[in-house]
């Protein structure tokens, strides 16, 4: 079975927030739409969103991290969201698992939120209906898309290409190959849950350097005549 | 509802795809926008496109907010007759009514006195267009924002390796191993810098980010090294010192492609003393270049002419010329100049430890010599020889304006274009390249007037409003030395304002020093916000009037496509289009988008009819030109010589058969010649079908050295791209520093400054970079205001004027100061605590939020992210006003008057550039008493919604659909 | 978690209306083995429409807290795997009995048809719809416990306390407002109910405190290590990705002080526990008809405080990605 699923690379997650936007902007007029907002221009604006970057410190200074953090639904494998959903409106897809949203069928209950540890799933506060994230359901199975953009929309704006897309069921794919190689993780695995969606660590390159890198034969300061003569300089102490 | 998977977005209502340019920032992506019923569907980025390959960020998702902004002006407005200026009392007018009033105004002035009239632009990427529109009609009073921006940046690495970062060159991080950046959290060059930033890890490459705060790209650093502000040259400077001494130079690249090996005159009792020794016996080219007529020190023959076949040149000494002239190689003076220089120096001052600098100066040095680049290119140099490879020291910097908006800013970037050179980095593989139409001759060749006789009534201005100064000679000064610009670029206070100095422009002109003006003409310029400094004060000027009743700034005009709040001030404005609903050039003649194997230019093309009575910019412009009878702009017989902007572009030539104009690409009848060709009548088109864009690959061995690639420098010279294909050496020295020292003393044959710059010059117009601390904290009692505050925009925000922006504006809706808890416990803050941020110059009120990623003597926010109530369409409430604060209000625009400088008022500004000194600002920080409104201070009358301006919407819910919002 | 007062008024009344029926249903056993003194058809009558009162208004609540009511129909669908689901099937199937319970009462349709027992128990309509009752009140305590007992990520919630204090604290207003009811019209059961009460309560005031005692001790299973997958003790968020708030702050965080928190869980523990037994004593000892009302009163504002508290109480580990602005 497949599963899609999206790998994002903290290594390289500079936290530009091109997938939250580029989501909204796609999702809201797509199959998931809308993605409404509230007050827009006023006081508390906030609205919809199936993708939220958020950043976190680490360490004290001087050695400190700061973590771009991308999060959206994780697709997991054993959603715990779509089994609470009291009417079937939350589900998993058999074709490619992703978890979807069925609106017509939603009532609003948010118990599926409740059932999620992630914080993914975001109630449309207008039309009173759970929506989350679908990988772009309406690209990514959209054939009459070049096969180049059948891929979500995060993917494909993300600009440091932090956001690996693929089936994570098929062991030669891209994103397997880097959850294998690159120490790729899930979040909060002590749930069991899964989830499809993986992270990948940062990673760090160190230079070495030894004593012979820094005292050398052909340092160019032997071309140069540089020795400082301070007055006369007597030769009084050799003795032949 | 519908099974996804069987449901095709593309046969939702009518789609169409249309290709065009984003302008959500200045970087300006490719973008292809899909649209649906008429509406913006989808903006996505454009995978043809050279510059951004397909992806796109934040801001440029975000476009389709832009174009329902309730902050969009649609109609041209008058200040009502009786109405105070800053009131937002407006009424609408006519286009018609609106030129003509202008044309008459402007008409007056340019038959009196043209240099009443200044021109002030925000946003850039126009100034090919802006600025011959004000050297038309013959006004000095020109600039865009680079002042208040980056002149340090541009003029500080372009007087000294002939390019600079940025559009005009950056870091080659393709073959790069070891990327420092430095004082950058975002970048102009934003999505391209992003893409090479993670190719580059992935690479394995190691990435040292030097800020004082960790954010932004400095977040996937290998490692972070916190520096206090503004002491980045002492940094440099030890580097350097400790590069020099371990002796981890590229030795051939200096003397090769630098003045390091050339020898300057080195007896303080003589008037050419820090000159270069010049053989005047020999024929050189003599123009706007570096003449070949320096002199290297043969180690067997002594003093030689520079590339002499078969000389030993010493890089490093002092020497006797036969004719008694004691010399030193400009190394030497380098090396004694950074003697002192030590890392244990650097530690005092930076904060960074002594052996933090070492390691960093070994890993540069080492990375450099010993991981070199070898590029099976041949190349032929200037002087003729062969080259059968390139070769590249994969240590490549980047940096911005946490260099540049300091006062001791040009002086910094000069020590890190020598550092790159001194490790042999410049236009190789693996560090700094060059973008076209860069490198230049330093400096370059335009120059800007010399004489206030080049302002005429009713003549164009001769010579043009900005340029690069090689002399005192080159200043823009009257018989006394005084300044002949309203913002004083080019004077003795600021002799190399390359850009303009636009953050004085309202004070100066307010005070009537150097002299009152009688129109300001705003294009994209917030400057009664977040572009000003001292805005508070800033906001007075605007409105201040004269005993008479006149205002001080007696015509205002604002151009914009929002309700910004300096919109609220104008007397008459001018609606402009969103950058989906016009045409623009993004063009060689100003700030293209060039890459590094060549130039490339690209159009924006309209994709929405303009809303409500918008008009492009440019086209106002074009119209205004012909109304005034400008000559550019007019036939012999008096009529408009084009129609609008896009027939302009295709139309126009620097010089009447020149075959260069706006837009390189498609040039010709036939639209077959690139570069220079006829006018194509096609080449809008054909910019259409190619993707809006127009990139010239050059052939390998011209992508490389090119300032000293004979092949680049004749194809550059061939079409248009400098005027000398003469070698450009970079300046380890900088005689041209030199000449203004030389005239502060009194050595120099030609100007010399008034009596009360002398001592200023010859202290900053070093030769050779030195440290000094920043001229506000010189002033102040860095005692009282132990911290220092910056200012960084956030990624999503980055470059953009969109905080009004729908989606963008709930990423960030308010700011909050960041502190070092460390420093705020000593103080008893608590995070989320109200705190007042108080400077010499006034106080604002805020919140407090810890942050372990900020150096502890520094404080810093979001910037631009408060808003004056009511402004840009946002409710008065909303959070921008409120809970957010604009840190400007604390930013003093002129220095604290001190006895030390004879009581002058001084920009707060780079003694030598007239750049901005934003980051040098000193604050002490408290805690706000209990009893305080918890609410961001100062507070301003909230702006009214101007006639014409979108409304906001009634209901509490936006929800946007493609081809469904906002219709019934 | 945010307590919606929709779900604190669906489960405090539906758990009253729970509990008073299966105080009917155990003063009608008690009576049919001759422990308690027989009440008419119309006590049992009228109290089956005080507790379909209290159900229906509990649903009543519920479709407050459904974005979608119009479609609540749906929620039976999914019973096999949710246990929502199933308290919606069971809720309605609960009220029909009730109401069938009622209605027999009321027309004295309670002719026996079978006596078991040596002629000791005889059982008519009403006997095996009380008991059919019980086992569907039981149903629905547990269905609507495990509504939230069965989401592990709410440790506060996932464990067997949750059911039982469902159970007795449902029970325990029940059978408190069966014996108000009795006060009120004067008969002899505000002693039977009383007593009744006073064990649920007690029961209750063990599986509440220890619940209370659990979550005091509770470790949670989730960290901001194991959230975002960073090893380090010193992990600070510094933005949520938002300035102004989103579903996921407002539906799990209840936004009161720590302070709050405690005032309401003291106010509960006294209201629902210790006030209401001493005045059912003292309405036993005074004989009087108006504290065993007061008591119920009392007891049911101290269960909303209790349910509030219950909400507020469960600490989401979605809350680890939503704790700061900047």
């Amino acid at each position: 079975m497949t599963q899609l699923a999206l790998v994002i690379d903290l290594n390289v997650c500079v936290g530009c927030h091109a997938c939250v936007t580029s989501c909204k902007q796609w999702n809201t007029s797509g199959w998931a739409g809308p993605m409404v907002d509230e007050n827009p221009y006023d006081a508390n604006p906030t609205g919809t969103f199936f993708n939220r970057v958020q950043t976190y410190e680490v360490g004290s200074f001087p050695s400190t991290e700061t973590v771009h953090f991308p999060k959206s639904c994780l697709h997991c494998e054993d959603p715990p969201c779509v089994p609470v959903c009291p009417t079937g409106a939350s589900y998993k897809r058999e074709d490619n698992g992703v978890v979807l949203v069925d609106y017509d069928k939603c009532i609003g209950c948010k118990y599926c939120s409740w059932a999620c540890p992630y914080g993914v799933r975001e109630l449309d506060e207008q039309q009173q209906v759970m929506k989350k994230c679908t990988l772009c359901i309406d690209r990514i199975s959209d054939h009459t898309l070049p096969e180049a953009e059948r891929k979500p929309a995060c993917v494909i704006a993300c600009p440091t290409n932090a956001r690996l897309y693929g089936d994570v069921h098929d062991p030669d794919s891209e994103v397997s190959v880097a959850i294998r190689e690159r120490g790729g993780y899930a979040l909060m695995p002590e749930w069991g849950t899964q989830p499809a969606n993986h992270y990948l660590p940062r990673q760090k390159t160190y230079m070495h350097l030894t004593e012979e890198d820094l005292q050398r034969s052909d340092n160019p300061l032997t071309k140069e005549d540089i020795t400082v003569y301070q007055g006369e300089e007597t030769m009084e102490d050799v003795t032949w | 509802m519908k099974d996804p998977a069987v449901q095709h977005d593309a046969e939702i209502g009518q789609t169409e795809v249309k290709e065009t340019t984003c302008y959500m920032c200045a970087c300006r992506c490719g973008i292809r926008v899909h649209l649906r019923d008429g509406q913006v569907r989808y903006i996505e980025g454009n995978p043809d496109h050279p510059l951004n390959k397909g992806v796109l960020c934040a801001k440029g998702s975000s476009g389709i907010m832009k174009q329902v902004s309730p902050a969009r002006l649609t109609k041209p407005l008058r200040r009502k007759a009786n109405a105070k200026r800053g009131t937002s009392a407006f009424e609408e007018i006519s286009w018609d009514e609106a030129m003509t009033m202008l044309s008459e105004r402007l008409g007056k002035l340019r038959a009196t006195d043209p240099k009443k009239f200044a021109l002030f632009t925000g946003r850039d990427q126009m100034q090919a267009l802006t600025g011959m529109f004000a050297k038309q009609f013959g006004t000095p009073n020109y600039a865009a924002h680079g002042g208040f921006c980056s002149v340090n940046m541009a003029t500080g690495m372009i007087y000294s390796i002939g390019g600079s970062f940025w559009e005009f060159g950056g870091p080659d991080l393709d073959h790069a191993k070891l990327f420092i950046m430095i004082g950058t959290a975002e970048d102009h060059h934003s999505n391209p810098m992003k893409m090479a930033l993670s190719k580059f890890k992935r690479q394995g490459g190691r990435f040292i980010a030097i800020n004082p705060v960790r954010s932004g790209y400095g977040a996937i650093a290998d490692e972070w090294v916190p520096i206090k502000p503004g002491t980045d040259g002492a940094l440099f400077m030890a580097l350097t010192h400790e590069i020099l001494k371990l002796g981890l130079f590229d030795r051939d690249f200096l003397i090769q492609y630098t003045n390091a090996a050339e020898l300057v005159i080195d007896d303080p009792e003589r008037d050419d003393h820090g000159m270069f020794v010049r053989d005047e016996s020999i024929e050189v080219t003599r123009g706007c270049t570096d003449p070949q007529d320096k002199l290297w020190w043969d180690r067997n023959t002594g003093p030689v002419l520079t590339h002499t076949d078969g000389a030993d040149p010493r890089l490093l000494g002092g020497y006797t010329m036969p004719d008694g002239t004691p010399v030193k190689t400009s190394f030497q003076l380098l090396k004694e100049r950074v003697d002192d220089y030590t890392p244990e120096w650097a530690e005092s001052i930076t904060g960074i430890p002594a052996a933090t600098i070492r390691r960093l100066a070994h890993e540069m040095g080492v990375m450099a010599r010993d991981h070199k680049i070898e590029l099976p290119i041949s190349w032929t140099d200037v002087w003729d020889k062969e080259h059968d490879r390139v070769i590249g020291n994969p240590v490549a910097f980047h940096a911005m304006r946490g260099l540049a908006a300091h006062s001791n800013g040009f002086q910094t970037i000069r020590a890190l274009s020598i550092l790159m050179s001194v490790l042999g980095t410049i236009d190789r593989p693996g560090g700094f390249r060059h973008k076209a139409p860069f490198p230049r001759p330093i400096p370059p060749c335009p120059k800007p007037p010399n004489s206030p006789d080049a302002v005429q009534p009713n003549t164009p201005l001769d010579g043009l409003p900005l340029g690069w100064p090689g002399r005192p000679e080159d200043l823009f000064v009257d018989e006394d030395g005084e300044p002949v610009r309203i913002d004083k670029a080019f004077s003795w206070e600021y002799p190399l304002a390359a850009h303009g100095l636009m953050h004085n422009v309202i004070t100066n002109a307010w005070r009537g020093d150097p002299y009152p003006i009688d129109t300001l003409f705003l294009f994209m310029a917030n400057m009664a916000w977040n572009s000003s400094m001292n805005t508070v004060e800033a906001r007075k000027m605007l409105t201040d009037q004269d005993e008479n009743g006149e205002y001080k700034i007696p015509f205002l005009v604002v151009c914009d496509t929002y309700a910004s709040e300096t919109v609220a001030f104008a007397d008459l404005v001018l609606p402009d289009t969103t950058y989906l609903e016009r045409h623009d050039v993004l063009s060689m003649l100003d700030r293209p988008i060039s890459e590094f194997d060549g130039p490339v230019d690209s159009v924006r093309l309209p994709v929405l009819p303009p809303k409500g009575e918008c008009r492009p910019f440019q086209d106002v412009v074009i119209e205004l030109g012909a109304r005034l009878g400008l000559p550019a702009f007019t036939n012999a017989d008096g009529t408009a010589k084009y129609k609008n902007y896009p027939d302009f572009v295709v139309n126009y030539e620097t010089s009447p058969g020149s075959g260069i104009g706006f837009l390189a690409g498609y040039r010709g009848k036939h639209g077959d010649k690139s570069l220079k060709g006829e006018p194509n009548p096609n080449q809008w088109e054909q910019y259409a079908a190619n993707h809006c864009v127009f990139h010239h690959e050059l052939p390998r061995s011209y992508q490389y050295m090119r300032n000293w690639n004979k092949g680049y420098l004749h194809w550059a010279r061939a079409h248009g791209m400098t005027k000398w294909a003469e070698p450009i050496t970079i300046h380890i020295y900088s005689e041209i520093l030199q000449r203004f020292r030389a005239a502060a003393q009194g050595k120099w044959p030609g100007r010399q400054p008034p009596e009360r710059y002398r001592e200023r010059i010859e202290t900053f117009f070093d030769p050779l970079p030195f440290y000094y601390d920043t001229l506000e904290a010189q002033r102040v009692d860095t005692k009282r205001f132990p911290l220092t505050a910056l200012t960084q925009r956030p990624m999503a925000m980055y470059h953009s004027w969109d905080s009004q922006n729908a989606w963008l504006r709930q990423i960030h809706s308010h700011n909050y100061l960041f502190v070092n808890p460390k420093m705020a416990i000593a103080q008893e803050i608590q995070d989320g605590d109200w705190i007042w941020v108080e400077s010499h110059l006034g106080k604002v009120k805020c919140m407090c939020r810890y942050s372990e990623a900020v150096e502890p003597n520094t404080v810093w926010t979001w910037n631009a992210i408060g808003k004056a109530a009511g402004a840009w369409g946002l409710s008065d409430r909303a959070d921008e006003s409120k809970k957010g604060f604009l840190l400007n209000h604390i930013i003093s625009e002129e220095l604290p008057v001190v006895s030390g400088d004879g009581k002058q008022i001084l920009s707060n500004s780079d003694p030598l550039t007239g750049q901005a000194a934003w980051f040098d600002t000193r604050v002490r920080i408290y805690k706000a008493d209990a009893q305080e409104p918890q609410v961001t201070e100062p507070q301003f009358p909230p702006m009214k919604t101007l006639p014409g301006q979108l409304a906001r919407p009634k209901q509490r819910w936006q929800a946007y659909v493609a081809g469904l919002f906002g219709r019934k | 978690m945010h307590p919606a007062f929709s779900v604190i008024f669906l489960t405090t009344l539906i758990g009253a209306g729970q509990g008073l029926f299966l105080a009917l249903f155990t003063g009608q056993f008690y009576s049919t083995v001759e422990l308690v003194e027989a009440q008419t058809d119309t006590f049992y009558a009228i109290g089956s429409a005080l507790s379909l009162a209290l159900l229906v208004g509990g649903l009543g609540a519920s479709f407050f807290h459904l974005g979608r009511p119009e479609r609540a129909w749906r929620a039976a669908t999914m019973w096999r795997t949710s246990w929502l689901s199933r308290e919606v099937i069971v809720l309605p199937a609960m009220m029909g009995i009730v109401f069938l319970y009622g209605v027999f009462h009321w027309f004295g349709w309670t002719q026996p048809f079978i006596v078991l027992g040596e002629g000791t128990l005889p059982i008519d309509a009403t006997f095996v719809l009380g008991m059919l009752g019980m086992l569907v009140t039981l149903a629905l305590f547990v269905s609507t416990g495990m509504i939230y007992a069965s989401v592990k990520f709410l440790q506060e919630w996932h464990s067997p306390y949750t059911i039982a204090n469902f159970i007795f604290l449902g029970t325990a207003s029940g059978f408190m407002l069966a014996a108000a009811y009795s006060a009120l019209i004067g008969n002899q059961l505000v002693g039977f109910f009383g007593t009744w009460a006073v064990i649920a309560t007690l029961l209750g005031l063990v599986t509440r405190t220890a619940s209370l005692m659990r979550n005091a001790s509770l470790k949670h299973r989730s960290n901001l290590q194991t959230a975002i997958g960073i090893r380090h003790r010193g992990i600070v968020q510094k933005s949520q990705g938002f300035s102004a708030g989103s579903f996921n702050t407002r539906e799990f965080f209840h936004h009161q002080t720590p302070d709050a928190l405690k005032l309401i869980r003291v106010a509960f523990m006294v209201l629902v526990f210790p006030v209401p037994i001493a005045l059912v004593l003292l309405a036993y000892l005074l004989e009087s008809s108006t504290l065993p009302i007061v008591a119920f009163a009392i007891q049911y504002l101290g269960l909303m405080a209790e349910r509030w508290y219950f909400f507020a109480e469960a600490e989401h580990p979605q809350n680890l990605y939503y704790q700061q602005v900047s």
